[in-house]
């Protein structure tokens, strides 16, 4: 008989079209001391598993049937028993820490509230524990620091103080829904650890949902995969992620990008087992022919010379050491040759942002020049010239369901930049270019009249694209194109920018956190760290021979679906 | 067609939404009843109140027409010059749908732009504007028209003053309500800023006049749409309060806070009927307004929406 | 900390002297002040003599700074319309409008946060729903309507309550409260009833709105999976995080209720401040206008300064600016 076990689990969301079901006939189990991974997309149902099993599903939401015992005591749907078991038994760690904490209570009340609710110990006794709690998982000073409030805590240091928390009371159970999802790389490594030590030394069951396979396969030892509320596979977490037998699971490990080595394109098996092809059989000749295809001159495309960018204009009020904090770039430079893939990686506050919206003039550096083909962008004696090359830098952005105008059709969007160029241009030249453009990312020409909200976030992002190659740009920057989106349209969106970066010989600059994609998308990437560029170098270089230490660090932290191999 | 339209309606959310809820078709249907008789009330009316040849004192104090002494020439009496009160009520509120939607479009106007701009320019211009709308905000709507009313009044003489008086009561009732408007558009821009299509827009180079109008400005309509519809009843209902003050419009073309006030003499003497109807008539459409304003809001916002 | 308060007095002295100069400008160039003073008939000589002594000769920097020393010292001159010292008038009404304002706030804000937690926490309950179509009627009921059908009812039907007036007054010097006789009692319930009942239905809307916000957060849904009882989250989680917005209202609410004490005062003829003020505006009494302009201006003032230093005193984000400490 296992710890927890679930058998045969069905949720049901019943809205007044239809009603949807986030989980099908879910069965498995969990044992002590081991971490068991659910890894899916979007919309698998992962979390809904997870809330039924402390019962805080959503209304509409029910649980229509199933089974789910903890040391084999039935709690499925029995809101007196579990109420003696939340946060007793079972801890949650949800994933945004930002906004799990009271931000009116200090940690220490937080705290001593969370441990007088369920054991009988007075206030000295609980304040002690607590104490103890936080020098557990890892917070320096913790009598100084429990005394503070939840916005003087960075995000990692926050999310452990949410373990803290759902540890106080003992529990024998943890569910930890996407806890490192919005963590950078570095503290994403110390969180898992944490949880892994914690497993270990105090016997836990632990569930860790994601929808990173790297995680999985470092830190699970048994994973379910589910899809559509449904578990197409489970089992031992080496095993599922090296030989999967489902096809769906194995299109969901064949999109994973490698982190070991460059791989032409993403060879894309669809859930349902047939494959995927994109490549030009979508890009007729004569699309080529009007698009007038540029030659590749290799020379010096951009050059971003030595730029600083300082976020404040009360500069004489603050003192230098507040300067730095503002600092958001400090004397970048690099170069971006004509045709090829340039990689901008680094964490959240490294800048890349920033460099982003000064090559497209949406910010302007405090100092420095950006050169785009000999023309000094930030020059305002250039203004007019300037016009002249507007839409050939062009940008494609990260959130698909904020980068289209929910009130435009989409034609009207993908036509906008077209008219707006091209004044005087006639109706039908503008419907031709809308077609090509359409037909180009891979999607139907009905499109063209619906609205975005009736499209999911990668063909959204397909739109974008074809927006952004409206004017014919000749640089196409993409700031974290897919990280809000599954693993699987990842894959194909990378496609499809690999394709189009071939035929129509674009030179692309591509900012991204996730250090594989980078390797699978880039010629040269550059490092940044806090507004330091720490090293530029070619791709393979880069991961093979890594050169400053911050990448060193970040290679060794990334995780890696292939440490199931090792 | 026709039925297509209907069709896409009701599948459309919103729609389903109106035509599901009993209150806001019923609102809807009452306010629209008395927009249109107020319009129309040349052809709906009985009589012209207001045309002295309609009205003689013989006829004064005719109680409604269930009461003993009523007559069905005036279904619901008459007042204290013998004007049929029907009659009175469909003028009167004709006037205070004037003052209020033309108020309103004028507040609306006004703080859209400010907000708009505030919202998208930001510095300097964006803290001078907040600044006035928090300072206004403070500042009741009451207070504020009464204020600008009176400053008018010290400004204009009396004569000119009864002519211009519904001009001024539109433009004092307007500039107490703007800053809601400011508010809400500010913020919702603020939103709409910073979002990636935005951006797009920018890195093209579309100008920020068109950015704004055609780009942010349909996005933020549905917030504008439910202050709007709120703030009407609320301009109705201060226009009556200020009217009933004597300090509204001219009794010459009362409106319903002025026929309230004029039925206020009688209430204690018997004659009930003359304050109660357009009491009664207010409350309704201001009742109407603001349920369909409630509806509006629940259903247009999308913080609480249960899936 | 000093910084805080430090902008925000300054900006309420910035603010008043706005008002200040709005009031003066209301006093020298609405209308003629000679002209009201000694109507029609006087001779130019004597006019001339007359705007000597009152100082309108003088550059304007100096009439505006003679007018703020003179308001700060509660001078306003003297009513066009009453002949008397706008102070003493003032001082005579203030505590009657005060007294009314006060009791009407305690019922608008009390029952106001009560009921609207109860219904932000009870959402779809029936007792719920019946207190918020009531709401929507106070919403609609504009406050001399209120007030009229309250006359009807309880002195006219019911002949219970006086329809008009104070009742008796104890003179306490510089103050005079009728909450110490019977009929000064019965007098003041009418009215602060009427008028506290818009404020309190808005009141509720708003309480409602923020309690369903705060329960759908985050933190509350953690608290909930850490198994902390339903009452503490509803009573002590939720309440202190709505209690921030409610703070503004309340703060707001004081000064829409001092505002609307003119139309209560009007209809119950309660003789305050409000009364005073309508019939200075009607009669275009610019000297009462400006001095009413700048009291007000003054408490609304005092009132935004306190809800200020309410929000540092209970949001510790406020109080204590974001460290970040390093990993």
């Amino acid at each position: 008989m296992s710890f927890l076990e679930i058998n045969n689990l069905d949720i049901q969301y019943k809205t007044r079209k239809e009603t949807i079901n986030a989980s099908v006939d879910v069965t498995f189990n969990l044992e002590r001391g081991e971490i068991l991974g659910i890894v899916g997309e979007s919309g698998s149902g992962k979390s809904t598993v997870a809330n039924a099993i402390i019962n805080l599903i959503d209304k509409p939401g029910k649980i229509t049937n199933g089974s789910i015992k903890l040391d084999n005591i039935e709690c499925c749907n029995n809101e007196k028993i579990i109420q003696t078991i939340r946060g007793k038994k079972i801890g949650f760690v949800f994933q945004d820490p930002q906004t799990s904490l009271n931000p009116l209570f200090k940690i220490k009340d937080q705290l001593i509230e969370t441990i007088q609710t369920h054991l009988k110990l007075n206030y000295y006794d609980a304040k002690k524990r607590s104490i103890e709690l936080l020098q557990e998982v890892g917070i320096e000073n913790p009598e100084k620091r429990i005394n503070e409030y939840p916005h003087q805590f960075s995000g990692g240091m926050r999310q452990r103080v949410v373990i803290a928390l759902a540890l106080c009371c003992e529990p024998d159970l943890i569910i930890a829904d996407e806890p490192t999802t919005s963590l950078d790389v570095s503290i994403q490594f110390q969180i898992l650890k944490l949880l892994k030590d914690l497993t270990v030394q105090r016997n836990l069951g632990v569930i860790l949902i994601t929808h990173d396979m790297g995680v999985i396969a470092e830190t699970t030892n048994r994973v379910v995969v589910m899809r559509y509320g449904k578990i197409v596979e489970q089992g031992n977490t080496a095993e599922v992620l090296s030989n999967p037998q489902s096809s769906e699971c194995k299109s969901l490990v064949m999109s994973v990008p490698p982190t070991n080595k460059k791989i032409e394109r993403f060879k894309l098996i669809s859930p349902e087992g047939g494959e995927i092809t994109n490549k030009s059989s979508t890009l007729t000749n004569s699309i080529i022919q009007n698009w007038a295809v540029r030659e590749i001159s290799n020379e010096k495309l951009l050059d971003f010379k030595n730029i600083t960018k300082i976020f404040d204009e009360q500069l004489f009020f603050r003192s230098k050491k507040e300067i730095n904090k503002l600092k958001a770039l400090d004397n970048v430079s690099f170069q971006i040759i004509e045709g090829e893939s340039f990689g901008l990686v680094g964490e959240s506050g490294s800048g890349k942002s920033t460099i982003a919206k000064i090559i497209t003039s949406l910010i302007k550096p405090t100092s420095g020049e950006v050169f785009f083909e000999d023309l000094s962008l930030h020059n305002p004696k250039n203004i007019k010239i300037k016009n002249k090359y507007r839409g050939q830098i062009q940008m494609i952005f990260q959130d698909p369901y904020s980068s289209l105008n929910p009130r435009f059709k989409v034609k009207e969007i993908i036509a906008e930049p077209i008219k707006f160029l091209q004044k005087g241009i006639g109706n039908n030249a503008i419907q031709k270019n809308i077609n090509d453009l359409i037909d180009i990312v891979g999607m139907t020409r009905q499109s063209l009249e619906r609205y975005p909200h009736e499209f999911s976030g990668g063909q959204r992002q397909r739109i974008s694209i074809a927006r952004a190659l409206a004017t014919r740009p000749r640089l196409l920057i993409c700031d974290e194109p897919t990280s809000a989106l599954d693993v699987s349209i990842q894959a194909q969106i990378l496609n499809l920018l690999k394709d189009l970066q071939e035929e129509l010989n674009l030179t692309i600059l591509f900012i991204s956190h996730d250090l594989p994609v980078v390797r699978q998308m880039c010629d040269r990437i550059a490092v940044l760290r806090n507004g330091n560029l720490c090293e530029v170098e070619k791709t393979e270089n880069l991961f093979n021979n890594p050169k400053h230490n911050y990448t060193k660090e970040l290679l060794r932290l990334m995780p890696k679906i292939e440490s199931i191999y090792s | 067609m026709i039925s297509e339209v209907i069709n896409k309606i009701i599948n459309n959310d919103i729609g389903y939404s109106f035509v599901k809820s009993k209150i806001a078709v019923i609102s809807t249907i009452v306010f629209l009843t008395i927009l249109i008789c107020s319009t129309f009330a040349e052809l709906i009316a009985p009589y012209n109140p207001f045309d002295p040849v309609n009205v003689s004192l013989l006829d004064a104090f005719t109680p409604p027409v269930w009461v003993d002494g009523g007559s069905t020439n005036f279904v619901l009496g008459t007042d204290q010059q013998g004007r049929d009160m029907l009659s009175t009520i469909i003028y009167g509120s004709r006037i205070s749908l004037i003052v209020g939607f033309a108020s309103i479009l004028f507040a609306m106007s006004l703080g859209t732009f400010l907000g708009v701009t505030s919202g998208f320019f930001g510095g300097r211009y964006e803290i001078i504007v907040m600044r006035f709308t928090d300072v206004q905000l403070t500042i009741p709507s009451i207070l504020m028209a009464l204020l600008v009313d009176g400053i008018a009044r010290g400004f204009i003489s009396k004569s000119l003053h009864n002519d211009m008086a519904i001009y001024v009561l539109i433009f004092a009732i307007g500039i107490s309500e703007w800053p809601q408007f400011a508010r809400v558009t500010r913020a919702a821009t603020l939103v709409e800023k910073n979002k990636e299509y935005i951006l797009a827009s920018k890195i093209i180079g579309l100008s920020n006049f068109l950015i704004m109008f055609k780009h942010i400005l349909p996005n933020i309509l549905r917030p504008v749409l439910v202050i709007a519809t709120i703030g009407l009843a609320l301009a109705i209902i201060t226009e009556s309060t200020l009217s009933f003050l004597g300090v509204g419009v001219p009794p010459t073309t009362p409106s319903l806070g002025t026929l309230i006030r004029f039925g206020n003499d009688f209430l204690f003497s018997g004659e009930w009927w003359i304050t109660f109807f357009p009491v009664i008539f207010l409350v309704v459409l201001a009742l109407s307004i603001n349920l369909l304003g409630d509806w509006m809001r629940d259903t247009l916002n999308p913080k609480l929406k249960t899936r | 900390m000093v910084n805080y308060f430090f902008i925000r007095l300054i900006q309420s002295v910035l603010v008043m002297l706005v008002v200040a100069f709005v009031a003066f400008s209301l006093f020298n160039y609405v209308g003629d002040p000679v002209h009201n003073m000694v109507g029609q008939e006087a001779s130019t000589e004597k006019r001339e003599e007359i705007r000597e002594k009152l100082g309108l000769n003088d550059p304007v920097h100096t009439q505006f700074l003679r007018f703020v020393g003179n308001a700060v010292k509660g001078e306003f001159g003297l009513s066009y319309q009453l002949r008397r010292p706008v102070s003493d008038l003032i001082a005579e009404r203030l505590p009657a409008t005060l007294e009314l304002v006060f009791i009407s706030a305690l019922i608008a804000i009390v029952s106001g946060v009560v009921l609207g937690v109860y219904t932000g926490i009870n959402r779809d309950g029936f007792l719920s729903n019946i207190i918020l179509i009531l709401s929507l009627f106070g919403v609609s009921l504009p406050t001399f309507v209120i007030g009229i059908l309250f006359i009807y009812l309880f002195s006219v039907i019911l002949g219970i309550l006086p329809s008009f007036g104070r009742g008796e007054v104890v003179d306490l010097g510089f103050w005079n409260t009728g909450f110490l006789t019977l009929s000064g009692i019965k007098a003041i319930i009418l009215p602060s009833i009427t008028l506290s009942l818009f404020q309190m239905t808005y009141i509720i809307r708003l309480v409602r709105a923020e309690m369903m916000e705060i329960l759908q957060t985050d933190y509350i849904k953690f608290a909930r999976a850490r198994g902390i009882e339903k009452n503490t989250i509803n009573f002590k989680h939720a309440l202190k995080n709505g209690l921030i917005p409610v703070i503004t209202i309340a703060g707001i609410n004081v000064g829409t209720l001092i505002a609307f004490s003119i139309i209560t005062e009007t209809v119950f003829q309660w003789p305050g401040m409000g009364f005073l003020f309508i019939n200075a505006v009607h009669f275009v009494d610019i000297p009462i206008m400006s001095a009413y302009l700048i009291m007000v201006a003054f408490i609304f003032v005092m009132i935004n300064f306190i809800v200020d230093i309410t929000y540092y005193i209970i949001d510790p984000r406020i109080r204590i600016k974001e460290e970040v400490s390093p990993e």
